[in-house]
């Protein structure tokens, strides 16, 4: 007899979490402590061994951390999850794990700026160098993949290109080379999308946007899904003795989880972007409503698609959740519906009529949508990407990540939809100058 | 095979004496580490391995059948195509539970055991589901599946 499997709105609120033994308190404590007391010497010597599983310095590992690790783990289907200080802490902790000098990676074109910086300059670096192609082309990962590339990576939802991964055909090019699909799931969420169930084998998350979801607290998480075969060959650190842990061959020695394990003894140990046990609280928080939440951003959101697609002062609408995206049959297979409908997050595009001066002037005359650089809030969000968040990029790496001059990207929020509307028509009546 | 979260929970918390059959010395051994940590949390270690004379303060025995005393659980640390005379010993020396390891797969010795009346769990590890069930692996941001609202005792 299998285990129940429960909906996500119960693992929303209990994965990860049971009534604390030592007090019986039903919330999950904030462990506020750095460090963890041995029972004996020979106590001490196991749990460094890793011979035992146990706490010993909260840059490894937290109970209230861990608390959020195994929620998201599960939320995405996963076997197992480390988290990190931030989004783009946790993308580093995954590829700092997977790659080595001489290494290649194969990317979407149509990433977060900050990845496409990570990629193209930090990690090039040191010696690891990605090719972009055009992630709504599996045969583009396909071509340029080379005997020395060990991961791909692309997001499941571009931001703010609205592109959609088509997880499936990408994994199966991935799986051809013996190499992981590292899938950045953020704008989705676990809830509109299980990248795991297509054939994905790292997700990462900002937890930040829609799984802390009010704006408040960084946060990054990496899930493993366990079935990737670390020993085809390819990932000598997964299945040598590692010199940075006293000869223990992770993936032998635990596993389906045993890449986790190395993320956090290897990587997460020496670098140290740990996650502090009051933020994971805090998105533990946001993830109990994760659910109803993102119910809520893609009805609004859907809404306000149609309504700027009637607008005089739109020029375009881009919203993978219209019936006419041209991706809009991946959507409706990949993402959980929502009221009848392929539910594709808060997030949004358009452009507003009269370029770039008008856009500027449409954002500063917004009276509660807020200017500022961030996704997946309560609050309805608005930028301008092109000088803002992909401004790093040049011309041809802005139009490659999908930005145009006169894009505006809107994260839909939680407000009543009227309201909503309200402020985007006054806003637009006066972006016309 | 019968592995859900219940069954398992039985098997682990009502046999207490588990001869591990392959058992290394080494101690960055996986047979190691999980003998190890269950001789830690409660569990009476009997080890089994030709090779040796003693492991981890423990008489060691060149097969089940030496072993003196009653043996709960048998733990297997062997590649999936030899673990057929094992089965046979296990159920010859009245053991109650046949336990293939990560990795170890062999359905006939699963089927044997199973209809002479023993547990039998395959492709698990006894310090990880252990550290699941008991306490310990959510520690490691693994997904241990375990949604309840009961206090651990």
């Amino acid at each position: 007899m299998a285990d129940r499997s429960f909906h996500p709105e119960t693992l929303a609120i209990h994965a990860g979490q049971i009534p604390d033994a030592a007090t019986g308190s039903r919330a999950l404590p904030i462990y506020q402590t750095t460090s963890y007391v041995f029972d004996s010497a020979d106590h001490a010597a196991s749990l460094f061994n890793l011979q035992t599983f146990g706490n010993v310095y909260s840059r490894l590992s937290n109970p209230t951390v861990a608390a959020f690790e195994e929620r998201v783990a599960a939320l995405e289907g996963g076997r197992a999850a480390v988290a990190a200080a931030s989004g783009m802490a946790a993308e580093a902790l995954a590829l700092t794990t997977i790659l080595q000098q001489g290494d290649h990676v194969v990317a979407a074109s149509a990433l977060y700026g900050g990845t496409v910086t990570m990629l193209a300059v930090n990690l090039r670096r040191f010696g690891i160098e990605t090719s972009f192609v055009d992630p709504t082309d599996p045969a583009a990962f396909a071509a340029a993949m080379r005997p020395e590339t060990r991961a791909v990576f692309a997001e499941t939802l571009g931001n703010p290109s609205l592109q959609v991964l088509d997880i499936a055909a990408v994994a199966d090019v991935a799986h051809a080379h013996g190499v992981p699909l590292v899938v950045d799931n953020t704008v989705p969420s676990p809830y509109l999308c299980t990248p795991i169930a297509f054939g994905a084998d790292l997700v990462v998350h900002a937890a930040t946007k829609y799984l802390g979801g009010h704006g408040t607290t960084l946060a990054g998480v990496v899930v493993e899904s366990g079935k990737f075969p670390w020993d085809n060959g390819k990932f000598p650190g997964m299945t040598e003795p590692s010199p940075g842990y006293h000869g223990v061959k992770f993936y032998e020695t635990f596993g389906d989880f045993g890449f986790t394990m190395r993320a956090r003894m290897e990587s997460l140990r020496v670098f140290g972007a740990s996650l502090a046990p009051m933020s994971a609280w805090q998105i533990l928080q946001g993830i109990e409503t994760l659910p109803v939440r993102m119910e809520r951003h893609c009805e609004n959101a859907l809404r306000v698609a149609e309504y700027l697609r009637g607008h005089s002062r739109v020029s375009w609408v881009s919203y993978p959740g219209l019936p006419d995206h041209p991706q809009h049959e991946l959507v409706r297979r990949q993402m959980r519906s929502v009221g009848g409908r392929a539910g594709a997050s808060g997030l949004l595009a358009f452009g507003v009529k009269g370029g770039l001066e008008a856009g500027v002037r449409f954002i500063e005359a917004a009276q509660f949508m807020s200017h500022l650089a961030n996704i997946g809030d309560t609050r309805t969000l608005i930028i301008h990407p092109a000088s803002t968040t992909h401004r790093q990029l040049d011309e041809a790496q802005q139009r490659a990540a999908g930005v145009t001059p006169d894009m505006v990207r809107m994260s839909v929020g939680l407000e009543h939809i009227d309201d909503i509307l309200w402020d985007i028509d006054q806003a637009l009546e006066r972006s016309a100058g | 095979m019968n592995d859900d979260i219940p069954t398992l929970r039985r098997i682990l918390k009502s046999y207490r004496t588990i001869a591990v059959v392959g058992l290394s010395a080494e101690w960055h051994r996986p047979s190691y580490f999980a003998a190890k940590y269950m001789q830690e949390h409660g569990y009476r270690i009997v080890p089994v391995n030709p090779r040796y004379d003693t492991v981890l303060g423990e008489r060691c025995y060149a097969s089940l059948r030496d072993i003196p005393h009653p043996v709960d659980l048998v733990d297997v640390f062997r590649r999936t195509a030899d673990v057929g005379p094992i089965a046979e010993d296990a159920i010859a020396i009245g053991a109650k539970c046949l336990w293939q390891q990560l990795g170890v797969r062999n359905l006939e010795a699963d089927a044997r055991a199973r209809a002479a009346g023993l547990d039998s769990v395959m492709d698990r590890c006894v310090k990880i589901e252990h550290a699941r069930l008991f306490g310990g692996l959510h520690w490691a941001g693994v997904n241990t599946r375990v949604i309840s609202a009961r206090r651990p005792v």
